[in-house]
Protein backbone atom coordinates (compact mmCIF):
# COMPACT_ATOMS: atom_id res chain seq x y z
CA UNK A 1 0.00 0.00 0.00
CA UNK A 2 0.93 3.56 -0.53
CA UNK A 3 2.16 4.99 2.72
CA UNK A 4 -0.23 6.57 5.11
CA UNK A 5 1.39 10.06 4.83
CA UNK A 6 -0.04 11.86 1.87
CA UNK A 7 2.50 13.39 -0.79
CA UNK A 8 1.92 16.09 -2.98
CA UNK A 9 0.97 13.64 -5.93
CA UNK A 10 -2.37 12.59 -3.38
CA UNK A 11 -3.22 16.38 -2.84
CA UNK A 12 -2.52 17.31 -6.96
CA UNK A 13 -4.50 13.75 -7.84
CA UNK A 14 -7.31 14.96 -5.48
CA UNK A 15 -7.84 18.36 -7.00
CA UNK A 16 -7.61 16.91 -10.29
CA UNK A 17 -10.50 14.47 -8.98
CA UNK A 18 -12.35 17.56 -7.45
CA UNK A 19 -12.28 19.71 -10.72
CA UNK A 20 -13.75 15.98 -12.95
CA UNK A 21 -16.80 15.92 -10.20
CA UNK A 22 -16.70 20.24 -11.08
CA UNK A 23 -16.96 19.14 -14.79
CA UNK A 24 -19.49 16.48 -14.28
CA UNK A 25 -21.73 18.19 -12.00
CA UNK A 26 -21.25 22.05 -13.06
CA UNK A 27 -23.25 22.08 -16.12
CA UNK A 28 -26.25 20.56 -14.04
CA UNK A 29 -26.32 22.98 -11.76
CA UNK A 30 -25.94 25.75 -13.82
CA UNK A 31 -29.33 24.69 -15.53
CA UNK A 32 -31.11 24.37 -12.37
CA UNK A 33 -30.31 27.20 -11.16
CA UNK A 34 -31.30 29.09 -14.61
CA UNK A 35 -34.54 27.15 -14.29
CA UNK A 36 -35.27 29.55 -11.52
CA UNK A 37 -35.30 32.69 -14.36
CA UNK A 38 -37.79 35.62 -13.46
CA UNK A 39 -40.44 35.42 -15.94
CA UNK A 40 -38.34 38.79 -17.95
CA UNK A 41 -35.01 36.52 -17.53
CA UNK A 42 -33.43 34.30 -20.94
CA UNK A 43 -31.19 31.84 -21.33
CA UNK A 44 -28.15 32.83 -20.01
CA UNK A 45 -27.06 34.23 -16.94
CA UNK A 46 -27.57 36.85 -15.06
CA UNK A 47 -30.60 35.62 -13.08
CA UNK A 48 -33.67 38.60 -13.84
CA UNK A 49 -35.25 37.91 -10.83
CA UNK A 50 -36.41 34.68 -9.00
CA UNK A 51 -39.53 32.57 -9.88
CA UNK A 52 -40.96 29.84 -10.79
CA UNK A 53 -42.81 31.08 -13.73
CA UNK A 54 -41.22 28.53 -15.88
CA UNK A 55 -42.02 25.43 -14.09
CA UNK A 56 -45.81 26.84 -14.28
CA UNK A 57 -45.13 27.70 -17.84
CA UNK A 58 -43.96 23.91 -18.38
CA UNK A 59 -47.58 22.55 -17.15
CA UNK A 60 -49.83 25.08 -18.83
CA UNK A 61 -49.44 22.93 -22.23
CA UNK A 62 -49.09 25.43 -24.75
CA UNK A 63 -46.24 25.81 -27.93
CA UNK A 64 -44.47 23.17 -25.23
CA UNK A 65 -46.16 20.51 -26.74
CA UNK A 66 -47.31 17.48 -24.36
CA UNK A 67 -44.90 17.12 -21.91
CA UNK A 68 -46.99 15.12 -19.74
CA UNK A 69 -47.94 12.77 -21.80
CA UNK A 70 -44.61 11.89 -23.03
CA UNK A 71 -43.27 11.71 -19.52
CA UNK A 72 -46.39 8.83 -18.72
CA UNK A 73 -45.32 7.15 -21.70
CA UNK A 74 -41.48 7.19 -20.90
CA UNK A 75 -42.11 6.37 -17.01
CA UNK A 76 -44.39 3.04 -18.28
CA UNK A 77 -41.67 1.95 -20.78
CA UNK A 78 -39.20 2.40 -18.37
CA UNK A 79 -40.95 0.51 -15.66
CA UNK A 80 -41.90 -2.51 -18.44
CA UNK A 81 -38.24 -2.32 -19.56
CA UNK A 82 -37.02 -2.73 -16.22
CA UNK A 83 -38.96 -5.67 -15.31
CA UNK A 84 -37.88 -7.65 -18.36
CA UNK A 85 -34.69 -6.38 -17.93
CA UNK A 86 -34.42 -7.53 -14.75
CA UNK A 87 -36.30 -11.01 -15.71
CA UNK A 88 -34.60 -11.78 -18.95
CA UNK A 89 -30.81 -11.25 -17.49
CA UNK A 90 -31.32 -13.09 -14.47
CA UNK A 91 -33.15 -16.16 -16.71
CA UNK A 92 -29.96 -15.53 -19.30
CA UNK A 93 -27.63 -15.55 -15.66
CA UNK A 94 -28.62 -19.06 -15.03
CA UNK A 95 -28.57 -20.23 -18.43
CA UNK A 96 -25.11 -19.08 -18.50
CA UNK A 97 -23.92 -21.45 -15.61
CA UNK A 98 -23.70 -24.07 -17.26
CA UNK A 99 -23.15 -25.35 -20.83
CA UNK A 100 -25.20 -24.94 -23.50
CA UNK A 101 -25.28 -25.40 -27.19
CA UNK A 102 -24.72 -21.99 -28.77
CA UNK A 103 -23.80 -20.44 -25.26
CA UNK A 104 -20.81 -18.36 -27.14
CA UNK A 105 -22.97 -17.27 -30.14
CA UNK A 106 -25.32 -15.68 -27.63
CA UNK A 107 -22.68 -14.13 -25.32
CA UNK A 108 -21.22 -12.22 -28.73
CA UNK A 109 -25.18 -11.66 -29.66
CA UNK A 110 -25.28 -9.57 -26.44
CA UNK A 111 -22.11 -7.93 -26.69
CA UNK A 112 -22.48 -7.10 -30.24
CA UNK A 113 -25.96 -5.33 -28.90
CA UNK A 114 -23.86 -2.68 -26.66
CA UNK A 115 -21.46 -1.78 -29.94
CA UNK A 116 -23.87 -2.03 -32.98
CA UNK A 117 -24.68 1.99 -33.10
CA UNK A 118 -27.90 3.08 -31.46
CA UNK A 119 -28.70 4.67 -34.85
CA UNK A 120 -28.99 1.14 -36.82
CA UNK A 121 -30.75 -0.18 -34.33
CA UNK A 122 -33.21 2.32 -34.72
CA UNK A 123 -33.32 2.16 -38.34
CA UNK A 124 -33.10 -1.19 -38.72
CA UNK A 125 -36.74 -1.99 -36.53
CA UNK A 126 -38.11 1.10 -38.39
CA UNK A 127 -37.34 -0.73 -41.88
CA UNK A 128 -38.13 -3.55 -40.63
CA UNK A 129 -41.71 -2.73 -39.10
CA UNK A 130 -42.08 -0.56 -42.72
CA UNK A 131 -41.36 -3.49 -44.79
CA UNK A 132 -43.57 -5.74 -42.66
CA UNK A 133 -46.13 -3.35 -42.68
CA UNK A 134 -46.32 -2.97 -38.85
CA UNK A 135 -46.98 0.60 -36.97
CA UNK A 136 -44.66 1.52 -34.59
CA UNK A 137 -45.39 2.52 -31.48
CA UNK A 138 -43.59 3.41 -28.04
CA UNK A 139 -44.64 0.34 -26.50
CA UNK A 140 -43.77 -2.02 -29.18
CA UNK A 141 -40.53 -1.38 -31.36
CA UNK A 142 -39.42 1.21 -29.14
CA UNK A 143 -39.31 -1.44 -26.00
CA UNK A 144 -37.45 -3.63 -28.23
CA UNK A 145 -35.12 -1.44 -29.09
CA UNK A 146 -34.62 -0.19 -25.52
CA UNK A 147 -34.21 -3.96 -24.43
CA UNK A 148 -31.34 -4.07 -26.95
CA UNK A 149 -29.88 -1.38 -25.09
CA UNK A 150 -30.50 -2.47 -21.40
CA UNK A 151 -30.30 -5.99 -21.85
CA UNK A 152 -26.09 -6.34 -22.24
CA UNK A 153 -25.49 -4.13 -19.36
CA UNK A 154 -28.24 -6.46 -17.37
CA UNK A 155 -26.74 -9.52 -18.38
CA UNK A 156 -23.04 -7.90 -17.21
CA UNK A 157 -24.05 -7.38 -14.07
CA UNK A 158 -25.66 -10.32 -13.41
CA UNK A 159 -22.58 -12.51 -15.24
CA UNK A 160 -20.31 -10.35 -12.37
CA UNK A 161 -22.81 -11.29 -9.49
CA UNK A 162 -22.84 -15.02 -10.55
CA UNK A 163 -18.99 -15.22 -10.62
CA UNK A 164 -18.73 -13.66 -6.85
CA UNK A 165 -21.47 -16.41 -6.16
CA UNK A 166 -20.79 -19.06 -3.49
CA UNK A 167 -22.43 -22.51 -4.90
CA UNK A 168 -22.05 -24.11 -1.12
CA UNK A 169 -25.02 -21.66 0.24
CA UNK A 170 -27.11 -23.69 -2.67
CA UNK A 171 -25.42 -27.12 -1.96
CA UNK A 172 -26.07 -26.31 1.80
CA UNK A 173 -29.81 -25.70 0.90
CA UNK A 174 -29.99 -28.73 -1.01
CA UNK A 175 -28.44 -31.23 1.88
CA UNK A 176 -30.91 -29.33 4.23
CA UNK A 177 -33.67 -31.04 1.60
CA UNK A 178 -34.85 -27.91 -0.35
CA UNK A 179 -36.36 -28.55 -3.41
CA UNK A 180 -34.73 -26.66 -6.87
CA UNK A 181 -37.71 -23.81 -6.57
CA UNK A 182 -36.77 -23.47 -2.59
CA UNK A 183 -32.85 -22.96 -3.18
CA UNK A 184 -33.97 -20.48 -5.99
CA UNK A 185 -36.44 -18.84 -3.90
CA UNK A 186 -34.95 -18.68 -0.41
CA UNK A 187 -31.80 -19.09 -0.84
CA UNK A 188 -29.97 -17.54 -4.09
CA UNK A 189 -32.78 -14.99 -4.89
CA UNK A 190 -31.99 -13.37 -1.25
CA UNK A 191 -28.43 -13.32 -2.04
CA UNK A 192 -28.88 -12.01 -5.58
CA UNK A 193 -31.27 -9.25 -4.65
CA UNK A 194 -29.39 -5.97 -4.22
CA UNK A 195 -27.33 -6.63 -7.54
CA UNK A 196 -30.87 -7.20 -9.32
CA UNK A 197 -32.15 -3.77 -7.55
CA UNK A 198 -28.94 -2.56 -9.51
CA UNK A 199 -30.07 -4.23 -12.69
CA UNK A 200 -33.60 -3.02 -12.68
CA UNK A 201 -32.26 0.87 -11.70
CA UNK A 202 -30.03 0.12 -15.06
CA UNK A 203 -33.27 -1.01 -17.17
CA UNK A 204 -35.69 1.69 -15.71
CA UNK A 205 -32.64 4.82 -16.46
CA UNK A 206 -30.86 3.78 -19.55
CA UNK A 207 -34.78 3.61 -21.50
CA UNK A 208 -36.05 6.68 -19.55
CA UNK A 209 -33.08 8.44 -21.45
CA UNK A 210 -32.66 6.71 -24.23
CA UNK A 211 -32.97 9.09 -27.48
CA UNK A 212 -31.23 7.68 -30.44
CA UNK A 213 -32.76 4.09 -30.12
CA UNK A 214 -36.49 5.49 -30.00
CA UNK A 215 -36.13 7.59 -32.49
CA UNK A 216 -37.39 5.75 -35.93
CA UNK A 217 -39.15 3.56 -33.50
CA UNK A 218 -41.70 5.47 -31.30
CA UNK A 219 -44.08 5.91 -33.53
CA UNK A 220 -46.72 8.65 -33.42
CA UNK A 221 -46.14 9.32 -29.97
CA UNK A 222 -43.58 11.14 -27.88
CA UNK A 223 -41.30 9.82 -25.41
CA UNK A 224 -39.84 11.98 -22.94
CA UNK A 225 -36.30 12.33 -24.68
CA UNK A 226 -38.04 13.17 -28.23
CA UNK A 227 -39.76 15.77 -26.56
CA UNK A 228 -36.85 17.16 -25.13
CA UNK A 229 -35.00 17.06 -28.44
CA UNK A 230 -37.82 18.46 -29.66
CA UNK A 231 -37.79 21.92 -27.53
CA UNK A 232 -33.88 22.34 -27.56
CA UNK A 233 -34.82 22.90 -31.74
CA UNK A 234 -37.62 25.60 -31.26
CA UNK A 235 -37.71 26.73 -27.09
CA UNK A 236 -35.60 29.41 -26.61
CA UNK A 237 -37.12 30.00 -23.38
CA UNK A 238 -35.81 28.93 -19.89
CA UNK A 239 -38.58 26.56 -19.73
CA UNK A 240 -36.54 23.92 -21.62
CA UNK A 241 -34.38 24.29 -18.32
CA UNK A 242 -37.18 23.84 -16.16
CA UNK A 243 -38.02 20.63 -18.28
CA UNK A 244 -34.40 19.40 -17.81
CA UNK A 245 -33.87 20.59 -13.88
CA UNK A 246 -37.13 18.45 -13.39
CA UNK A 247 -36.06 15.25 -15.03
CA UNK A 248 -33.22 15.46 -13.61
CA UNK A 249 -34.25 15.78 -10.34
CA UNK A 250 -36.65 12.79 -11.18
CA UNK A 251 -33.54 10.37 -12.30
CA UNK A 252 -31.71 11.85 -8.82
CA UNK A 253 -34.72 10.70 -6.78
CA UNK A 254 -34.75 7.15 -8.29
CA UNK A 255 -31.17 6.79 -7.34
CA UNK A 256 -31.11 8.10 -4.11
CA UNK A 257 -33.88 5.74 -3.40
CA UNK A 258 -32.50 2.62 -4.81
CA UNK A 259 -29.04 3.78 -3.01
CA UNK A 260 -31.05 4.24 0.11
CA UNK A 261 -33.12 0.81 -0.05
CA UNK A 262 -29.22 -0.96 -1.24
CA UNK A 263 -27.85 0.67 2.10
CA UNK A 264 -30.89 -0.59 3.87
CA UNK A 265 -31.14 -4.18 3.05
CA UNK A 266 -27.38 -4.20 3.33
CA UNK A 267 -27.41 -3.01 7.22
CA UNK A 268 -30.22 -5.50 7.75
CA UNK A 269 -28.26 -8.45 6.58
CA UNK A 270 -25.14 -7.34 8.89
CA UNK A 271 -27.19 -6.74 11.57
CA UNK A 272 -28.88 -10.09 11.08
CA UNK A 273 -25.02 -11.71 10.67
CA UNK A 274 -23.99 -10.37 13.88
CA UNK A 275 -21.61 -7.93 12.20
CA UNK A 276 -19.96 -11.24 10.48
CA UNK A 277 -20.37 -10.50 6.79
CA UNK B 1 -18.11 -17.91 -15.68
CA UNK B 2 -15.91 -21.92 -15.90
CA UNK B 3 -15.25 -21.61 -12.29
CA UNK B 4 -18.38 -21.50 -11.34
CA UNK B 5 -19.15 -24.34 -14.39
CA UNK B 6 -16.80 -26.59 -12.35
CA UNK B 7 -18.08 -25.85 -9.07
CA UNK B 8 -21.51 -26.53 -9.65
CA UNK B 9 -22.36 -30.25 -8.63
CA UNK B 10 -24.01 -32.72 -10.72
CA UNK B 11 -27.07 -32.47 -9.83
CA UNK B 12 -30.49 -30.95 -10.69
CA UNK B 13 -31.24 -29.52 -8.08
CA UNK B 14 -28.88 -26.60 -8.79
CA UNK B 15 -29.72 -26.59 -12.40
CA UNK B 16 -31.46 -23.08 -11.84
CA UNK B 17 -34.66 -21.58 -12.33
CA UNK B 18 -37.36 -24.33 -11.75
CA UNK B 19 -40.92 -22.85 -12.16
CA UNK B 20 -43.07 -23.30 -9.79
CA UNK B 21 -45.40 -25.54 -12.47
CA UNK B 22 -42.27 -27.95 -11.94
CA UNK B 23 -41.61 -27.60 -8.73
CA UNK B 24 -43.43 -31.16 -8.01
CA UNK B 25 -40.83 -32.95 -10.07
CA UNK B 26 -38.33 -32.68 -7.22
CA UNK B 27 -40.52 -34.29 -4.48
CA UNK B 28 -41.78 -37.20 -7.19
CA UNK B 29 -37.64 -37.68 -7.43
CA UNK B 30 -37.35 -38.51 -3.26
CA UNK B 31 -40.51 -40.76 -3.56
CA UNK B 32 -39.93 -42.69 -7.07
CA UNK B 33 -36.52 -42.42 -8.20
CA UNK B 34 -37.06 -43.76 -11.59
CA UNK B 35 -39.09 -41.90 -13.78
CA UNK B 36 -38.47 -39.05 -11.70
CA UNK B 37 -34.69 -38.94 -12.12
CA UNK B 38 -34.81 -39.21 -16.10
CA UNK B 39 -37.24 -36.23 -15.69
CA UNK B 40 -35.32 -33.94 -13.91
CA UNK B 41 -32.00 -35.14 -16.43
CA UNK B 42 -34.41 -34.07 -18.77
CA UNK B 43 -35.08 -31.01 -17.35
CA UNK B 44 -31.26 -30.38 -16.21
CA UNK B 45 -30.50 -30.58 -20.23
CA UNK B 46 -33.82 -28.47 -20.84
CA UNK B 47 -33.48 -25.65 -18.93
CA UNK B 48 -30.44 -23.43 -20.09
CA UNK B 49 -31.98 -23.32 -23.16
CA UNK B 50 -35.52 -22.34 -21.71
CA UNK B 51 -33.78 -19.76 -19.46
CA UNK B 52 -31.72 -18.37 -22.45
CA UNK B 53 -34.96 -18.30 -24.46
CA UNK B 54 -36.13 -14.59 -23.40
CA UNK B 55 -32.89 -13.16 -24.09
CA UNK B 56 -32.28 -14.91 -27.58
CA UNK B 57 -35.68 -14.18 -29.09
CA UNK B 58 -35.48 -10.30 -28.12
CA UNK B 59 -32.02 -9.79 -29.27
CA UNK B 60 -32.65 -11.57 -32.91
CA UNK B 61 -35.89 -10.02 -33.17
CA UNK B 62 -34.93 -6.46 -32.43
CA UNK B 63 -31.06 -6.52 -33.32
CA UNK B 64 -30.28 -9.25 -35.42
CA UNK B 65 -33.13 -9.46 -37.90
CA UNK B 66 -32.90 -5.37 -38.22
CA UNK B 67 -29.08 -5.59 -38.87
CA UNK B 68 -30.08 -8.29 -41.56
CA UNK B 69 -33.14 -6.13 -43.12
CA UNK B 70 -30.46 -3.11 -43.08
CA UNK B 71 -28.17 -5.41 -45.03
CA UNK B 72 -30.63 -6.27 -47.48
CA UNK B 73 -32.47 -2.69 -48.01
CA UNK B 74 -29.06 -1.53 -48.52
CA UNK B 75 -29.06 -2.92 -51.85
CA UNK B 76 -32.63 -1.66 -52.91
CA UNK B 77 -33.41 0.89 -54.85
CA UNK B 78 -35.42 4.35 -54.60
CA UNK B 79 -36.46 7.59 -56.28
CA UNK B 80 -38.03 10.74 -53.99
CA UNK B 81 -41.36 9.07 -53.27
CA UNK B 82 -40.62 5.36 -52.54
CA UNK B 83 -38.06 2.47 -51.95
CA UNK B 84 -38.18 -0.16 -54.77
CA UNK B 85 -37.06 -3.78 -53.96
CA UNK B 86 -34.37 -4.34 -56.00
CA UNK B 87 -30.32 -5.42 -56.40
CA UNK B 88 -28.49 -2.63 -57.15
CA UNK B 89 -24.80 -1.33 -56.02
CA UNK B 90 -25.35 1.98 -56.57
CA UNK B 91 -26.14 2.96 -53.14
CA UNK B 92 -22.47 1.56 -52.42
CA UNK B 93 -21.08 3.19 -55.38
CA UNK B 94 -22.17 6.77 -54.79
CA UNK B 95 -21.60 6.57 -50.93
CA UNK B 96 -17.89 5.25 -51.50
CA UNK B 97 -16.99 7.59 -54.98
CA UNK B 98 -18.04 10.63 -52.88
CA UNK B 99 -15.76 13.22 -51.30
CA UNK B 100 -18.22 14.34 -48.79
CA UNK B 101 -18.10 10.31 -47.47
CA UNK B 102 -14.55 10.38 -46.97
CA UNK B 103 -14.45 14.12 -45.24
CA UNK B 104 -17.75 13.36 -43.33
CA UNK B 105 -15.48 9.43 -41.81
CA UNK B 106 -12.35 11.65 -41.28
CA UNK B 107 -14.18 14.33 -39.16
CA UNK B 108 -15.35 11.34 -37.12
CA UNK B 109 -12.38 9.63 -36.41
CA UNK B 110 -11.19 12.55 -35.53
CA UNK B 111 -13.56 13.07 -32.97
CA UNK B 112 -13.50 9.60 -32.09
CA UNK B 113 -9.84 9.90 -31.48
CA UNK B 114 -9.68 12.99 -29.74
CA UNK B 115 -12.62 11.94 -26.74
CA UNK B 116 -10.72 8.46 -26.89
CA UNK B 117 -7.45 10.51 -26.04
CA UNK B 118 -8.63 12.94 -23.67
CA UNK B 119 -11.17 10.69 -21.91
CA UNK B 120 -8.19 7.76 -21.38
CA UNK B 121 -6.20 10.17 -19.30
CA UNK B 122 -8.70 11.51 -17.30
CA UNK B 123 -10.44 8.15 -16.82
CA UNK B 124 -7.03 6.53 -16.39
CA UNK B 125 -6.12 9.64 -13.54
CA UNK B 126 -9.85 9.09 -11.78
CA UNK B 127 -9.31 5.51 -11.55
CA UNK B 128 -6.02 5.54 -10.12
CA UNK B 129 -6.63 8.66 -7.48
CA UNK B 130 -9.93 6.23 -6.34
CA UNK B 131 -8.26 2.71 -6.46
CA UNK B 132 -4.58 4.00 -4.65
CA UNK B 133 -4.89 6.97 -3.19
CA UNK B 134 -7.86 7.14 -1.15
CA UNK B 135 -7.58 4.91 1.89
CA UNK B 136 -10.91 4.10 3.03
CA UNK B 137 -13.35 2.06 1.18
CA UNK B 138 -16.11 3.63 2.42
CA UNK B 139 -14.87 6.89 0.72
CA UNK B 140 -13.77 4.99 -2.34
CA UNK B 141 -17.65 3.83 -2.88
CA UNK B 142 -18.83 7.55 -1.92
CA UNK B 143 -16.86 8.79 -4.87
CA UNK B 144 -17.15 5.96 -7.72
CA UNK B 145 -21.17 6.72 -7.09
CA UNK B 146 -20.23 10.51 -7.42
CA UNK B 147 -17.98 9.94 -10.81
CA UNK B 148 -20.97 7.10 -11.83
CA UNK B 149 -24.62 9.36 -11.31
CA UNK B 150 -24.31 11.49 -14.10
CA UNK B 151 -24.40 8.94 -16.19
CA UNK B 152 -28.19 7.81 -15.12
CA UNK B 153 -29.64 11.18 -16.43
CA UNK B 154 -30.35 12.06 -19.41
CA UNK B 155 -27.75 12.54 -22.13
CA UNK B 156 -29.99 15.55 -23.88
CA UNK B 157 -30.31 17.64 -21.17
CA UNK B 158 -26.62 17.06 -20.24
CA UNK B 159 -25.71 18.46 -23.40
CA UNK B 160 -28.48 21.47 -23.32
CA UNK B 161 -26.74 22.33 -20.06
CA UNK B 162 -23.55 23.48 -21.75
CA UNK B 163 -25.11 26.13 -23.62
CA UNK B 164 -25.82 28.83 -20.69
CA UNK B 165 -21.99 27.85 -19.67
CA UNK B 166 -20.43 28.11 -22.89
CA UNK B 167 -22.77 30.30 -24.97
CA UNK B 168 -21.86 34.03 -26.37
CA UNK B 169 -22.73 35.50 -23.24
CA UNK B 170 -22.05 32.73 -21.06
CA UNK B 171 -20.55 32.16 -17.72
CA UNK B 172 -17.26 31.36 -19.00
CA UNK B 173 -17.26 34.67 -21.22
CA UNK B 174 -18.35 36.90 -18.95
CA UNK B 175 -15.89 35.49 -16.25
CA UNK B 176 -13.40 35.70 -18.73
CA UNK B 177 -14.42 39.48 -19.73
CA UNK B 178 -14.47 40.20 -16.18
CA UNK B 179 -10.94 39.38 -15.37
CA UNK B 180 -10.02 41.05 -17.85
CA UNK B 181 -8.40 38.04 -19.47
CA UNK B 182 -10.37 38.55 -23.05
CA UNK B 183 -11.96 41.46 -24.13
CA UNK B 184 -14.17 39.67 -27.07
CA UNK B 185 -16.45 36.64 -26.20
CA UNK B 186 -15.01 33.61 -27.49
CA UNK B 187 -17.06 32.15 -30.60
CA UNK B 188 -15.43 29.15 -30.76
CA UNK B 189 -16.66 27.49 -27.30
CA UNK B 190 -20.32 26.90 -28.40
CA UNK B 191 -21.50 25.34 -31.92
CA UNK B 192 -18.15 24.37 -32.44
CA UNK B 193 -15.72 20.89 -33.64
CA UNK B 194 -14.94 22.00 -29.70
CA UNK B 195 -17.86 22.19 -28.11
CA UNK B 196 -18.83 18.17 -29.76
CA UNK B 197 -15.25 16.93 -28.42
CA UNK B 198 -16.08 18.81 -25.05
CA UNK B 199 -19.60 17.41 -24.78
CA UNK B 200 -18.67 13.44 -25.97
CA UNK B 201 -15.58 13.86 -22.89
CA UNK B 202 -18.46 14.75 -20.54
CA UNK B 203 -20.96 12.12 -21.72
CA UNK B 204 -18.29 9.32 -21.62
CA UNK B 205 -15.24 9.61 -19.19
CA UNK B 206 -17.49 7.72 -17.12
CA UNK B 207 -17.24 4.86 -19.62
CA UNK B 208 -12.98 4.46 -19.26
CA UNK B 209 -13.25 5.63 -15.63
CA UNK B 210 -15.73 2.14 -14.06
CA UNK B 211 -13.62 -0.30 -16.33
CA UNK B 212 -10.05 0.79 -15.22
CA UNK B 213 -10.96 1.34 -12.38
CA UNK B 214 -12.22 -2.35 -12.17
CA UNK B 215 -9.13 -3.44 -13.15
CA UNK B 216 -7.19 -1.34 -10.77
CA UNK B 217 -8.85 -2.59 -7.81
CA UNK B 218 -7.69 -6.23 -8.69
CA UNK B 219 -4.20 -5.50 -9.34
CA UNK B 220 -2.41 -7.23 -5.84
CA UNK B 221 -0.69 -4.20 -3.78
CA UNK B 222 1.96 -6.35 -3.16
CA UNK B 223 2.99 -5.76 -6.36
CA UNK B 224 3.54 -2.24 -5.78
CA UNK B 225 4.88 -2.97 -2.89
CA UNK B 226 7.62 -5.10 -4.36
CA UNK B 227 8.13 -2.45 -7.08
CA UNK B 228 8.76 0.47 -4.01
CA UNK B 229 11.17 -1.99 -2.51
CA UNK B 230 13.27 -2.73 -5.54
CA UNK B 231 13.23 1.13 -5.86
CA UNK B 232 10.97 2.28 -8.11
CA UNK B 233 9.65 5.83 -8.16
CA UNK B 234 6.60 6.57 -7.71
CA UNK B 235 5.59 7.23 -11.06
CA UNK B 236 8.04 4.44 -12.34
CA UNK B 237 5.27 2.06 -10.51
CA UNK B 238 2.71 3.77 -12.22
CA UNK B 239 4.35 3.17 -15.88
CA UNK B 240 5.78 -0.49 -15.23
CA UNK B 241 3.40 -1.89 -13.26
CA UNK B 242 -0.44 -0.08 -12.69
CA UNK B 243 -0.12 0.81 -16.27
CA UNK B 244 -0.04 -2.99 -17.75
CA UNK B 245 -1.90 -4.17 -15.32
CA UNK B 246 -4.75 -1.75 -16.40
CA UNK B 247 -5.00 -3.02 -19.70
CA UNK B 248 -7.99 -4.75 -19.84
CA UNK B 249 -10.24 -2.11 -18.30
CA UNK B 250 -8.43 0.47 -20.87
CA UNK B 251 -9.06 -1.63 -23.43
CA UNK B 252 -13.23 -2.44 -22.13
CA UNK B 253 -13.36 1.01 -22.06
CA UNK B 254 -11.78 2.32 -25.76
CA UNK B 255 -14.44 0.26 -26.86
CA UNK B 256 -17.30 1.96 -25.59
CA UNK B 257 -15.64 5.19 -25.96
CA UNK B 258 -14.87 4.72 -29.57
CA UNK B 259 -18.09 2.97 -30.79
CA UNK B 260 -20.30 5.03 -28.63
CA UNK B 261 -18.43 8.02 -30.66
CA UNK B 262 -18.26 7.01 -34.05
CA UNK B 263 -21.98 6.18 -33.74
CA UNK B 264 -23.51 9.41 -32.28
CA UNK B 265 -25.26 11.74 -34.58
CA UNK B 266 -27.19 13.50 -31.55
CA UNK B 267 -23.94 15.29 -29.97
CA UNK B 268 -22.90 16.68 -33.07
CA UNK B 269 -26.11 18.07 -34.24
CA UNK B 270 -26.79 19.18 -30.71
CA UNK B 271 -22.92 20.59 -29.92
CA UNK B 272 -21.84 21.95 -32.87
CA UNK B 273 -25.25 23.82 -34.01
CA UNK B 274 -25.13 22.52 -37.53
CA UNK B 275 -21.72 22.99 -38.67
CA UNK B 276 -20.22 19.70 -38.12
CA UNK B 277 -21.15 16.29 -39.56
CA UNK B 278 -19.84 12.55 -38.50
CA UNK B 279 -21.05 8.90 -40.23
CA UNK B 280 -24.06 9.14 -37.68
CA UNK B 281 -25.76 12.55 -38.44
CA UNK B 282 -25.47 11.93 -42.26
CA UNK B 283 -26.81 8.80 -41.53
CA UNK B 284 -29.76 10.68 -40.06
CA UNK B 285 -29.75 13.47 -42.31
CA UNK B 286 -30.56 10.43 -44.99
CA UNK B 287 -33.50 8.80 -43.11
CA UNK B 288 -35.01 12.24 -42.43
CA UNK B 289 -35.11 12.47 -46.37
CA UNK B 290 -36.57 9.16 -46.75
CA UNK B 291 -33.62 7.92 -48.67
CA UNK B 292 -33.89 4.68 -46.84
CA UNK B 293 -31.66 2.52 -48.64
CA UNK B 294 -28.80 5.14 -49.22
CA UNK B 295 -28.63 5.04 -45.39
CA UNK B 296 -28.92 1.17 -44.88
CA UNK B 297 -25.73 1.25 -47.04
CA UNK B 298 -24.00 4.70 -45.23
CA UNK B 299 -24.89 2.10 -42.15
CA UNK B 300 -23.39 -1.27 -43.15
CA UNK B 301 -19.70 0.57 -43.74
CA UNK B 302 -20.64 2.09 -40.65
CA UNK B 303 -21.37 -0.86 -38.79
CA UNK B 304 -18.06 -3.01 -40.53
CA UNK B 305 -15.79 0.21 -39.67
CA UNK B 306 -16.90 -0.20 -35.81
CA UNK B 307 -16.45 -4.18 -35.82
CA UNK B 308 -13.01 -3.70 -37.42
CA UNK B 309 -12.42 -1.19 -34.63
CA UNK B 310 -13.65 -3.27 -31.58
CA UNK B 311 -11.66 -6.32 -33.08
CA UNK B 312 -8.39 -4.78 -33.17
CA UNK B 313 -9.34 -3.56 -29.34
CA UNK B 314 -9.97 -6.79 -28.33
CA UNK B 315 -7.08 -8.11 -29.13
CA UNK B 316 -5.91 -6.73 -25.87
CA UNK B 317 -8.65 -8.29 -23.91
CA UNK B 318 -10.40 -11.62 -23.52
CA UNK B 319 -13.83 -9.80 -22.17
CA UNK B 320 -15.20 -13.13 -20.95
CA UNK B 321 -12.37 -13.34 -18.84
CA UNK B 322 -12.47 -9.63 -17.40
CA UNK B 323 -16.53 -9.99 -15.74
Amino acid sequence: MPSARRGLSFYLLAAFFGLFVLFLYGPTVTILVLSFQGPEGGLTFPMNGVSLHWFRNLFQQQAVGDFGGSFRRSLALGLVVMVLTVLFSLLAGFAFRRRFVGSNALFYLTVASLIVPSILVSLGIGLLFNILGLEPTWYGSAMGAHLTWTLPFGLLIVFAIFNRFNPAYEEAARDLGATPWQTVRHVVLPILLPSLIGVGMSGFTLSYDEFARTLMTAGSFNTLPLEIYGMTTNVTTPVLYALGSLTTVFSFTIIGVVLMTLAGLRRRRLGRTGGAA
Amino acid sequence: MTATATHAPPDPAVSGLVPSGQAPTGHTRTTKPGGGAVRARRWRRLAPYLQAAPLTVTLVLFLLIPILTILVVSFWDYDSVRVIPDFVLTNYTELLTSPVTWKTYLNTLKFAGLTWAITLVIGFTVAYFLAFHVQSTVWQMVLFLVCTIPFWTSNIIRMISWIPFLGRNGLLNSTLIAAGVIDQPLEFLLFSDFSVVLAYVHLNALFMVVPIFNSMMRIDRALVEAARDAGAKGWQVVWNVILPLSKPGIAIGSIFVVTLVMGDFITVRLMSGGQSASIGLMIANEISLLQYPAAAANAVILLAVVLLMVAAMLRVVDIRKEL
